[in-house]
């Protein structure tokens, strides 16, 4: 049962995983969750359960439990949907995890960042069988080839918990994790006004996604799911630009793969100077604004 | 109602993370060590509760070796009533941590498993989910609000597109997130007076648990770091690098 099932949300995640399942050099099969997936991501057969909305963890692991467990490695992607229910789906099956693999080394080693990405550690799985979270920012364009066959999945899901509410940010913009684009910016934007009108108006003009701090999130500046970083998420856009934000190893840690980087911060001392292709010590309610004037859509 | 909130001692978040000269360990010689932030937020919730219903019992965890005292110290003069360190001076992984948490719940019987997202050291995250799990309990990670009637639990939750809420009876293991709440400051004086505070030490054999670790680390090294480019000293030196440097921006 050497083999590899790649549980992905929707569409969007079956690329980076089928990279993965490639490095690995295992057979796989990738399922999703919603939606479909392509069919030439050399998988040998896809599969979908076709929920509109992912159950809550308990209900949506105890239906994933049977049918992974004819695996030996399973790998989802490393968002928040992922770190809630691919652990307890490995607890339920017995099998260690590996969080955020960023490379693979060989079948049973992989590379993490550790310490809020102040290291780099290579891990390896003492177990025939274990699941894995899978960086999408770290592993693209997988090989294309084949036409995988369709598959039907047998999924029941039973769980004592409920979904009462949801509210989604105002959508609108492309998704943090995947735009080429991320204007983010931190504690000095004041309010959400500010913030949509500055952060979110640049990102617009540049067909972006925003993100922020958590110092900003936690002010009420910008929504929890924009948070970049250590313990929120992590981007590799072409292009990354840092307003007001002073370069926490934390927020570093989500952002620091990015291709460029930009950063705009009034303090010539600032730790984001260290790392950005390109620095402009100015103040961010000057700069962006001219920016934004100077920029055409 | 009883909490159980299980902590861990790690690393300042604030100090400089660098190798030992060896390469197999980071260099603790510098480093200041705290309860793991997520679990300090765990442990004020958790007081916070006590504070509004003074029949909450919380009960403190930590596994590890005698240094982890120190972080169970601290959570007592934040407020919880009675600490337990379980022995282990080798390394569990997340699932040898949950397991072993399984026999504490086991010798406990809490009505709620209240703890971090994520230890800031292996940046995991995984032990709750996995407690979970073992239990059969229901789980809601990645919490910024938390409310109880009737034995059960309303919690709002952060996701990848905003918020959710779920509702689901006790006993359930619930996680920490950044915006539960912000922990209180304790002064020496308190923490010196939670020394008369009971804290028990048991061994693995106690709780007729196993070390438990099939995710090894093999070998670390400091990333290589970035190099940093160079200052602009206008918005149109930015512009014009990006477009003619980077082949960024549309002209
Ligand atoms: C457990 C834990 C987890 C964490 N996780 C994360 C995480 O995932 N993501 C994250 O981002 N943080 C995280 N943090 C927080 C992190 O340590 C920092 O506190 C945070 O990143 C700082 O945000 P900031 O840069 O917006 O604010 P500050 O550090 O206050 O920096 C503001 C910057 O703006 C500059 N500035 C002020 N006014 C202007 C102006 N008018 N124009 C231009 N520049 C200006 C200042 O010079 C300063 O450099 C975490 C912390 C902990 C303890
Ligand atoms: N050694 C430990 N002792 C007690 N609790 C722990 C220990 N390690 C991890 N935990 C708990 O598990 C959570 C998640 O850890 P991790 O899966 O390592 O990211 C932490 O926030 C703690 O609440």
């Amino acid at each position: 049962m050497s083999r590899a099932l790649l549980l992905a949300h929707d569409a969007s995640e079956c690329e980076p995983l089928a990279a993965f399942a490639q490095a690995l050099g295992l057979p796989f099969d990738i399922v999703t969750i919603t939606g479909d997936c392509p069919q030439d991501l050399g998988a040998e057969s896809i599969g979908s359960l076709m929920v509109g909305d992912p159950p809550p963890a308990d209900s949506l692991c105890s239906g994933l439990r049977g049918f992974a467990a004819n695996y030996s490695v399973v790998a989802g992607a490393a968002t928040m949907f992922g770190k809630d229910y691919l652990p307890r789906l490995a607890a339920l099956l017995d099998r260690p995890m590996v969080s955020d693999v960023v490379g693979v080394v060989d079948p049973k080693t992989f590379t993490r960042p550790m310490f809020a990405g102040n290291i780099t550690a290579d891990v390896r799985v003492n177990a025939d069988a274990f699941v894995v979270s899978v960086r999408a920012t770290a592993f693209s364009n997988p090989v294309r080839s084949g036409q995988s066959a369709p598959m039907q999945v047998a999924f029941d899901p039973q769980g004592v918990t409920k979904r009462t509410g949801k509210s989604e940010s105002a959508g609108g913009r492309p998704d943090l994790a995947q735009a080429k684009v991320v204007v983010s910016g931190g504690r000095p934007l004041k309010d959400a006004v500010t913030f949509e009108r500055l952060i979110g108006g640049l990102a617009d003009l540049l067909g972006g996604a925003a993100g922020a701090t958590r110092a900003a999130v936690d002010s009420g500046i910008a929504p929890n799911d924009l948070q970049v970083g250590q313990t929120g998420k992590i981007v590799a856009p072409e292009l990354y630009i840092a307003a007001g934000i002073s370069g926490s190893t934390q927020h570093m840690a989500g952002m620091k793969e990015s291709k460029v980087i930009v950063a705009i911060n009034t303090d010539p001392e600032a730790p984001i100077f260290d790392i950005a292709d390109y620095g402009l010590v100015q103040d961010l309610f000057v700069a962006i604004p001219e920016l934004m004037s100077k920029i055409k859509p | 109602m009883k909490v159980l909130v299980p902590l861990k001692r790690v690393p300042d978040p604030y100090s400089r993370i660098r190798l030992a000269p060896d390469g197999a360990a980071i260099d603790t010689t510098a480093i200041k060590f705290e309860i793991n932030p997520f679990d300090e937020i765990a442990v004020e919730e958790a007081v916070r509760m006590k504070e509004r219903d003074a029949s909450v019992e919380i009960v403190v965890v930590s596994i590890g070796s005698a240094e982890c005292e120190e972080q169970l110290r601290k959570a007592l003069a934040i407020g919880a009533d009675r600490a337990i360190r379980v022995d282990c001076a080798e390394t569990l992984d997340s699932l040898g941590v949950a397991k072993v948490l399984v026999r504490v719940v086991e010798r406990e019987s809490p009505n709620l498993v209240l703890m971090g997202k994520q230890a800031i050291d292996d940046d995991n995250n995984q032990a709750g989910q996995m407690l979970a799990a073992l239990l059969d309990w229901p789980q809601a990670t990645f919490a910024s609000k938390i409310e109880f009637n009737d034995g059960r639990a309303t919690v709002t939750r952060e996701t990848d597109t905003g918020q959710e809420t779920l509702e689901f009876p006790l006993p359930a293991v619930i996680t920490t997130d950044l915006r539960l709440n912000e922990p209180r400051y304790v002064a020496l004086p308190g923490i010196i007076k939670a020394r008369t505070k009971p804290l028990e030490s048991l061994t693995l054999a106690d709780l007729g648990a196993q070390q438990e670790c099939r995710v090894a680390v093999v070998s670390m090294r400091q990333p290589p770091p970035r190099t940093a480019g160079r200052r602009v000293n206008s918005v149109d030196e930015l512009i014009e690098a990006l477009r003619v440097e980077k082949g960024l921006l549309k002209s």
